[in-house]
């Protein structure tokens, strides 16, 4: 094990030094000493990574390591993650888009794609050496599949057994719509759905697990059902419109409805039993990802954490040698990298090194606590480390994980500041930085930052008129006075497009202010006079 | 703690995204085929026949989510404090610019942040650039002149030379006549060799007047003959041989000779040249994907025609005054030596400022109409010049009414005309 790391600055080359005295006192005998791979050492590796793994109490699927090309790793990098995937152009448009860059070296492919299935798929690129190979199988198989296996996100959300299946049904059920309907329309209905993908989850209820099995045999049943439910709420014949205002007491959906996919799957007059099992798919999909979503500062850090323990211990233990070090410390640093928010390369917090450095600083915390980490944190400052992580990792997601456990330490080695950008004032303003009038405020800021309705707008089927002109209408509840993007009127398109019938959208705060109203189709001419 | 499977996949399919990228372009054909149509009249000469970078602009093929806008008042927390305090007020910066994302114009030309920029393949380049439009008067010939042929296996013979032989149904046909012929005999062994059997089991009897052993003596004599005589049966005969047939089967030709006719007199400029160039250019690709053979003929006149190499053809410097009919005089000489019409799909493209002497021009629609046009699939000519046609233009016009199918004229003014003349040249006429 490694040690020290104590007060030290974070560490990333500044390990390596250290690595440097302890490793004349360790006999070496590494596993392989040049940079090419065998499939033997790749599962020498494997074996020892695991036996370390299991030291640190890392619980995991088995796991299914996939040597691919290049071209491979492009093709699974543009079906954002699904190793069976329903043909879609936006697949297309990503995967012209990766090999371009790859092409001109813009970007070097993820040196791992890691897929939350169990058995836990992880794909090694041929082209990587033996030290990149362990680091994903350390990072991919061991860091994120444990991940995968023990966070209550996952556990409550997605079914590792089922997914493989339930994208394989997926993709043949379109498959078999395209023939039928036509590319066209298959398209059409894909489109829409992915345009609101992001609200597609029941943020309240266990969903059922998904098989493809019970997919196929369920679907026809569901299918009929289905069809004979969405009648029964339409049954009615228009009211006239005089009768319409008393009849309005009565309200559809009786409470405002986040999960949109769904409510259109059941609700929407007009859809062909086919399309609702389209909706369905991207939907279940969608769920799939629901977690991902929320954890990626969490997974990140956790498997970047891990890495960065396992392949030290292999040092440690005298199996890799000092060359294999310094390639991986470089990888590693390149990994971790955060450039500062004025650096032109920046682009957001870089949620590799944000979870890692708390998670090192995590153990740090328990390990070596200091004075201002025991007033912080007393129930965790000298507690056992191993114990303290796997407890984080398992009940927490991004937006929690860093309101319980951003230490003051973490803020001020990444220098972080709060600035508020209002547009009703000429300037903007440091609200705060990382001082010890600041650190509170700056991790409810942060910690906001990551929880998703703040990132995507809240959006709720607010009430349909049954009896009258069978319009929807969704409600927007802003956060901080944000309005929609001008896109807003497009995702409209799509919206109406699933439901059939005039689609309104408003913008109300929790004051009650209006900030905007969006309608499809557009109405006709009028809409000059009221735009203010 | 599971186990570990280590899987090779390197030699799985790779290309799995092949299919979403065909519905990419399936997509927005609309925009690719404007972005080739733009790429084929700024490319040079030499690299027509490659891939593409094609741009789309990135509003066109966004996605659009629900998402926060502009506005409001938000609070972000950013890594790499170095000089703010709590408090510090900044200044913002003036609207539109480097306000973050966004609001940026999409550049027309070059590739800005707001081009989706994507290559296609010279193949796929050459399909959307050659996309409905066809070669006049290739099913025509295709009925018409059969005069090159083809050898197509048609079943066998019994008469052949050795070199065609075919040996399964030779072999077969030697099996069957054996088997045919030799099926009495064999039957006869059968017969007598199970007699001889039973002879041999049977305790022999002593008494030489009884004794079977002669029985058994002239059996086996009698199996031996008829051995024999199976064994005479040729193993194989000549009526057992078996030859492939081929016979000549006419098939249109796919040869195609293409004559590049270029006006390089005087009043032709350096523009002029280049437009012509590219336009030879486009037909010579179109050519290439319909032909498997194809012949360039260059000819370059003023007032003499001369056959030259492609190098001579563009970018010789010699010049003069224009006749015209020379190069169609030595075209139909070349036509009359080398490709006979029979054997050859014959197109010529003729460019030409149209300033020629006025004498020559109904010289010219003579020499078309008597000698060129019967022979020749295609004629087209493109007049490059800015002024006001002269008599050689109003000359082919009216032959353009006589020859509908095969000779066919256009006028360009600058190279921004070339593709759309092209494609006007070989429109696919709709049935």
């Amino acid at each position: 094990m490694t040690d020290n790391k104590g007060e030290k600055k974070l560490p990333t080359m500044s390990v390596a030094a250290e690595k440097k005295n302890t490793s004349s006192k360790t006999k070496r005998k590494p596993i392989s000493k040049g940079s090419d791979w065998t499939f033997e050492l790749i599962e020498q590796y494997d074996r020892e990574i695991a036996k370390i793994a299991k030291e640190y109490k890392l619980d995991t699927y088995p796991n299914q390591i996939e040597v691919i090309s290049a071209e491979q790793m492009m093709d699974a990098y543009s079906s954002v993650g699904m190793p069976v995937g329903y043909h879609h152009w936006s697949f297309g448009k990503q995967f012209l888009n990766t090999s371009k860059r790859y092409r001109r070296g813009q970007m070097g492919l993820a040196y791992e794609i890691v897929i939350n299935s169990n058995p836990c798929i992880a794909y090694l690129m041929e082209e990587n050496t033996m030290m990149m190979q362990a680091l994903v199988i350390a990072h991919a198989s061991y860091g994120h599949n444990s991940f995968f296996k023990g966070n209550y996100l996952f556990q409550t959300w997605t079914d590792a057994s089922a997914i493989i299946d339930y994208l394989l049904f997926a993709k043949n059920y379109i498959a078999e719509c395209e023939n039928r309907y036509g590319l066209d329309a298959v398209e059409n209905i894909l489109d829409s759905c992915h345009a609101i993908q992001n609200y597609g989850v029941d943020r309240y209820k266990r969903p059922s697990p998904i098989s493809a099995d019970e997919e196929s045999a369920l679907q026809q049943e569901r299918e009929e059902y289905l069809q004979r439910q969405v009648n029964e709420l339409w049954r009615t014949i228009p009211a006239k419109s005089g009768e319409k205002s008393e009849k309005k007491k009565k309200r559809f959906p009786p409470e405002p409805q986040e999960n949109l996919l769904y409510f259109f799957e059941k609700n929407s007059p007009l859809l062909e039993p086919w399309q609702r099992e389209v909706v369905r798919i991207v939907r279940k999909i969608a769920q799939y990802f629901y977690p991902q979503r929320q954890t990626q500062v969490m997974n990140e850090g956790w498997a970047t954490f891990w890495h960065y323990t396992i392949l030290n211990t292999l040092y440690d233990k005298g199996l890799v040698t000092d060359g294999f070090m310094m390639e991986f410390l470089q990888s590693h640093s390149a990994v971790i990298y955060q450039p500062p928010y004025d650096n032109p390369w920046f682009s957001g917090i870089n949620p590799y090194t944000l979870g890692f450095n708390m998670f090192i600083d995590l153990r740090r915390i328990c390990e070596h606590p200091t004075d201002e980490d025991k007033k912080w944190f007393p129930d965790i400052a000298g507690s056992d480390w191993l114990e303290t992580l796997h407890f984080a990792m398992h009940n927490f997601k991004d937006e929690s994980f860093i309101l319980q456990f951003l230490s003051p330490k973490v803020m001020r080695d990444m220098k972080f500041f709060s600035i508020i950008d209002d547009e009703m004032d000429q300037e903007y303003h440091i609200s705060a930085i990382h001082d010890d009038n600041g650190y509170r405020y700056i991790r409810e800021k942060l910690a906001r930052q990551y929880n998703l309705s703040y990132r995507e707008p809240d959006i709720q089927v607010w009430d349909v008129d049954v009896r009258g002109d069978r319009s929807l209408t969704l409600r927007h509840t802003p956060v901080d006075n944000v309005p929609l993007s001008d896109q807003t009127d497009k995702v409209l398109f799509h919206v109406h497009r699933l439901w059939g019938f005039d689609v309104h959208l408003e913008s109300v705060t929790s004051e009650g202010r209006n900030l905007g109203k969006y309608q499809y189709p557009p109405p006709p001419e009028a809409d000059e006079e009221d735009d203010d | 703690m599971g186990l570990t499977h280590i899987i090779d996949r390197r030699l799985n399919g790779k290309n799995k995204s092949a299919v979403n990228r065909e519905r990419f372009i399936r997509r927005y054909r609309e925009h690719i085929k404007k972005a080739v149509a733009d790429a084929v009249s700024k490319r040079s000469i030499t690299d027509m026949d490659r891939g593409e970078s094609i741009n789309i602009p990135t509003r066109d093929i966004e996605e659009h989510v629900f998402r926060p806008g502009e506005g409001g008042k938000r609070e972000i927390v950013h890594p790499g404090n170095r000089e703010y305090v709590t408090g510090d007020a900044l200044p913002k910066p003036p609207k539109g610019g480097g306000g973050g994302s966004g609001t940026g114009d999409a550049s027309d030309s070059g590739e800005g942040m707001d081009e989706f920029v994507f290559t296609i393949s010279q193949e796929e380049f050459l399909d959307f650039m050659f996309e409905d439009l066809e070669l006049p008067n290739l099913v025509k010939k295709q009925l018409k002149d059969t005069s090159a042929y083809k050898y197509v296996r048609s079943g066998l013979s019994t008469a052949g030379i050795p070199a065609k032989i075919n040996i399964v149904r030779s072999l077969r046909g030697a099996y069957g006549r054996r088997l045919a012929l030799t099926g009495k005999h064999r039957n006869k062994i059968a017969e007598l060799e199970k007699q001889l059997e039973e002879l041999k089991a049977a305790p022999d009897i002593p008494d030489p007047a009884f004794s079977t052993a002669d029985q058994i003596r002239a059996l086996e004599d009698e199996i031996e003959r008829l051995k024999n005589r199976i064994h005479k049966i040729p193993w194989i005969d000549d009526f057992d041989l078996r030859y492939n047939q081929h016979v000549k089967q006419p098939y249109p030709s796919t040869s195609a000779v293409m004559f590049c006719l270029m006006d390089v007199s005087g009043s032709m400029s350096q523009m002029h040249k280049e437009i012509a160039k590219r336009f030879f250019i486009l037909l010579y690709l179109f050519l290439k994907r319909n032909y498997q053979k194809i012949d360039v003929v260059f000819i370059r006149h003023h007032t003499s025609a001369k056959e030259v190499d492609e190098q001579e053809f563009f970018y010789s410097r010699e010049t003069g005054g224009t006749i015209v009919s020379s190069a169609l005089k030595l075209m139909q000489e070349i036509v009359d030596e080398r490709y006979s019409p029979s054997d050859w799909n014959i197109y010529a493209a003729q460019a030409s400022d149209g300033d020629n002497w006025n004498d020559d021009s109904p010289l010219c629609s003579q020499i078309l109409d008597k000698e060129i046009l019967p022979k020749v699939q295609y004629f087209s000519y493109i007049e490059i010049t800015p002024h006001d046609h002269q008599m050689l233009w109003y000359e082919y016009l009216k032959l353009t009414e006589k020859w509908p199918d095969q000779f066919a004229i256009q006028h360009l003014v600058d190279a921004a005309d070339i593709y759309p003349v092209f494609r006007k040249l070989f429109a696919r006429k709709s049935a």
